[in-house]
């Protein structure tokens, strides 16, 4: 699909993918949920693909060829109509792939039903095919953006990648914790892209580069990161055979590998230095805050507003990996699967450690990689950036105007090892006759802790659940049994729920309406011959008055 | 674009030695304001000689996380001290990130923080952690917010920039922009250092404790290093308050006479601010957990306005 350049062919490779992953999908085939998850990632890819076909159809209007050659630049000779449509219909078709809000209802339930190696190969490659297909059509295809397509895809990002990790934040399955982050990271990577697309149009090549860059390097990142933290799910689930959190803990010293290089996948998810998350994340806030200066108009408030909900969604971020983490791997295990599990099998690893030292190399080194996207800012934006962007020799990373600000993850990890002394001189010189005991937690004078009193992962997402509660609408229900008092209940049974406003407010309505209109139309599928004969003969008269 | 040895030696030198200080200041202060005589305002020192010293009791459930995260701490406080513009003009460690930088390893310490509260098993740091990561990811925005007000007039995230910048000849005290965007900041900033109404500093009370609560199983020398990262961090965001908006007197260039004078008013600056912290805390009672974002929307806010102030007084 990414070496097609014809629309044609683009479309048979397309539809295979979106076979192939169904099939894979619905690999484990005797479990419902796995075959439900198919069938919703069936319907909706080939809504999008639907969309996609009329999409091309527009464009091949215009240039009467399918080639993508014959594309290029070609929205700058279409009327404003057709034009407008075709990017929505792209945006609508790509989108799905990518799993926007609110079109992204398919992803978490799709990804933690395939293997886990499957869903890697989602998250980092498959929903990516529809960012590849929003960049080619909106920078190569559709000629100079009106502004509202920039606003449009912006606001987009912006509510994906908050309302994507609000959700992550509620779920305690670590697949589909991990399912609803993609959905948080491909609004990012739109944040970038919809910044390129404003500045195409406000005449500044340069910083559309930049945002171009900063979404495209997030592209990379994302499909590493994740794929990393997929994996690591995936030995977890394998070794516990649970894909609740609650049931896990304690894995770090059961599973050390694993629990490092989920580790080294979550600093980098959370956008923390010094790795690629951060890297990628910096490039965006730099393009957002130089586009203040853009334009004149009141829409320039969007770039800070937008840096603000990047700060907010990294923050979550942080917090929904440090439950992951927290939960999963520290502290001791929640369940007798978590306690027995045993460290993944060496190839499991393998993967992992490459997938590990790729996001490390990612984070360190972001000025060789960036000089690879040169080619792609050539040819969609006009002009090449990467030496711009590096300065002292690739060391020291810089936002695309000379003053806007530098940054070096090697450097500071160099600091970091230069100021290692320091700790080490105050301990030879403080700390050398102190010695270390083991010793139990404090448990309040109780008879020692157990795992049912330690933190789980609803109790650690609460205080967001109740912050948040005019989007979650959280319900519960707690039933006590006791003999003479509520505070000593003999049993107990706790449920809580959120509302996932989407499904709720949208597609069961929707699916509603669907079913109603379908039944309706049964009526027409009589099962007599004759009718059926009627309906060819009307429909043949009726194409004849057409084409009078 | 060269870095200065001795002036990241000095700065890392200056922020290892005041951050215990402006700790024991506040302290002091509110004993006073209390009507207590209080702990000498070197109390801290003495407490972090004696943490080094000390023997440590390590949970038996914890990891080698538990271990690692104070260094963590300690060690992404310290770089982002070197980040901002103390005495001099220039901040050493200028090149290496500016503000973003600063925030997103002032992010991985708490990060690193939050994992330590979980790994002992202990409901109580689970309790820390899960609080300290909500308000710090509503805090966010208007930190984000409030230094993009400032940045943005700047045109760089380079706090070296940023304060050359703020210190043109436009620079008035009473610069709407400025006084939301730093009243924004100073309550982001008794939200980051735990301090009331957020955090109460100075219990050890079960249910209200959020970054007590994290550190209640480090002993011996990682608490030492915990404490002492989170007095780093606290005199790393009061130094970006003071100078970023009052950058009056810090040293252009690094002339003895100039230093002197630098570091004589950045002293001057810090405990203006540390009074005013002092007051705040003594007037105010704890928040509600639950009201806390409020407060918190209400520093977004202010630091919306600030930005929309850009375009009404210009």
């Amino acid at each position: 699909m990414f070496l097609s350049d014809n629309a044609f062919f683009f479309l048979i490779a397309w539809e295979i993918m979106a076979l192939t992953t169904y099939l894979l999908v619905s690999f484990e085939h005797e479990k419902e949920e796995a075959r439900n998850a198919g069938v919703l990632y069936f319907v909706m890819s080939h809504i999008g693909t639907g969309c996609l076909i009329l999409g091309f159809l527009l464009l091949f209007q215009a240039s009467g060829a399918y080639g993508f050659d014959g594309f290029h630049a070609i929205g700058a000779r279409m009327a404003a109509g057709p034009r407008n449509a075709a990017f929505i219909l792209f945006l609508v078709g790509f989108g799905i792939k990518a799993g926007i809000v609110p079109l992204h209802i398919w992803l978490p339930v799709a990804h933690p039903a395939a293997p886990s190696n499957v869903s890697a190969m989602m998250s980092g490659v498959l929903i990516k095919t529809g960012i590849y297909g929003l960049t080619r059509v909106c920078f190569d295809f559709m000629g100079p953006p009106p502004n509202w397509w920039g606003v449009t895809v912006l606001v987009i990002g912006t509510v994906s990648a908050v309302l994507g990790v609000l959700y992550a934040l509620m779920e305690h399955d670590l697949k589909r914790l991990l399912a609803y982050h993609s959905i948080e990271n491909i609004g990012i990577i739109l944040m970038g892209l919809g910044a390129a697309l404003m500045f195409l149009h406000t005449g500044h090549p340069v910083l559309a580069s930049l945002a171009l860059i900063a979404g495209l390097y997030h592209t990379i990142n994302h499909a590493v990161f994740k794929a990393l933290l997929f994996l690591g799910a995936g030995a977890v689930v394998h070794a516990t055979h649970t894909r609740n959190m609650e049931e896990m803990g304690g894995l770090v010293k059961r599973m050390p590998v694993t629990a490092f290089f989920f580790l080294i996948g979550a600093v980098a998810i959370s956008a923390l230095p010094p790795l690629n998350g951060f890297v990628s994340e910096w490039l965006t806030y730099q393009s957002l805050l130089q586009g203040f200066g853009t334009t004149p108009s009141l829409i320039r408030l969007m770039f800070p507003l937008s840096g603000a909900m990047l700060a907010l969604t990294g923050a979550l971020a942080a917090a929904c990996f440090v439950k992951a983490f927290g939960i999963t791997f520290l502290a001791q295990p929640r369940s007798a699967h978590a306690a027995g599990a045993r460290e993944a099998a060496p190839t499991m690893l393998v993967a992992q450690g490459l997938l590990t030292a790729a996001c490390v190399f990612l984070g360190l080194f972001p000025t060789l990689v960036l000089k690879l996207l040169d080619p792609v800012t050539q040819q969609l934006a006009g002009l090449q950036l990467s030496t711009r962007l590096s300065l002292a020799d690739g060391w020291v990373l810089s936002g695309a105007v000379a003053t806007g600000g530098t940054v070096s993850t090697p450097g500071l990890v160099l600091m970091a090892v230069c100021l290692l002394p320091l700790p080490l001189g105050l301990w030879l010189v403080f700390a050398r006759g102190a010695k270390v005991r083991r010793g139990p937690t404090w448990d309040c004078g109780l008879q020692g802790l157990t795992p049912r009193m330690a933190y789980t992962a609803t109790g650690f997402s609460k205080p967001i659940r109740m912050i948040f509660k005019a989007l979650f609408r959280p319900r519960r229900e707690v039933q006590r049994e006791y003999d003479f008092s509520p505070y000593f209940a003999t049993n107990l049974r706790f449920e809580s729920h959120v509302e996932e406003v989407f499904l709720t407010r949208i597609y069961r309505p929707l699916n509603w309406l669907v079913w109603r209109v379908s039944r309706r139309m049964r009526a027409l599928q009589a099962g007599s011959l004759q009718a059926y004969l009627i309906y060819i003969f009307v429909t043949l008269l009726l194409l004849l008055l057409f084409a009078l | 674009m060269n870095l200065d040895v001795t002036a990241i030696v000095l700065q890392t030198g200056l922020l290892l030695l005041l951050a215990p200080l402006v700790s024991g200041v506040i302290r002091k202060g509110k004993a006073r304001l209390q009507n207590r005589r209080g702990p000498p305002v070197w109390q801290p020192y003495l407490d972090l000689l004696k943490f080094l010293r000390k023997d440590m009791v390590i949970s038996e459930h914890a990891s080698w996380v538990f271990s690692f995260a104070p260094y963590v701490v300690f060690f992404t406080a310290l770089l982002a001290g070197l980040m901002v513009p103390m005495v001099t003009m220039q901040a050493p460690l200028s090149l290496f990130g500016g503000v973003l930088a600063l925030v997103g390893l002032l992010a991985l310490g708490r990060f690193f923080l939050a994992l330590g509260g979980l790994d002992p098993a202990s409901a109580f740091g689970g309790m820390g952690s899960s609080r300290e990561m909500t308000i710090a990811a509503i805090a966010e925005p208007a930190l984000m917010l409030a230094i993009f007000t400032v940045a943005i007039a700047a045109g760089s995230t380079d706090l070296s920039r940023i304060v050359a910048a703020t210190l043109g000849p436009t620079w008035s005290l009473l610069n709407p922009r400025h006084v939301l965007a730093f009243a924004a900041l100073f309550i982001v900033l008794l939200a980051e250092t735990g301090r009331l109404p957020v955090d109460n500093p100075a219990t050890h009370l079960e249910l209200t404790m959020i970054h007590e609560a994290m550190l209640l199983e480090y002993s011996g020398r990682y608490l030492a290093f915990m404490e002492w990262g989170a007095s780093l961090k606290q005199l790393v965001l009061m130094t970006l308050l003071v100078n970023v908006f009052f950058p009056l007197g810090l040293a252009p260039v690094a002339t003895p006479s100039a230093l002197a004078f630098g570091l004589l008013a950045y002293l001057a600056k810090l405990f203006v601010l540390s009074c005013i912290v002092v007051v705040v805390e003594t007037t105010n009672a704890k928040l509600r957990l639950f009201r806390v974002p409020d407060l918190l929307s209400a520093a977004f806010v202010l630091a919306a306005l600030a930005l929309l102030s850009t375009f009404l007084f210009q």
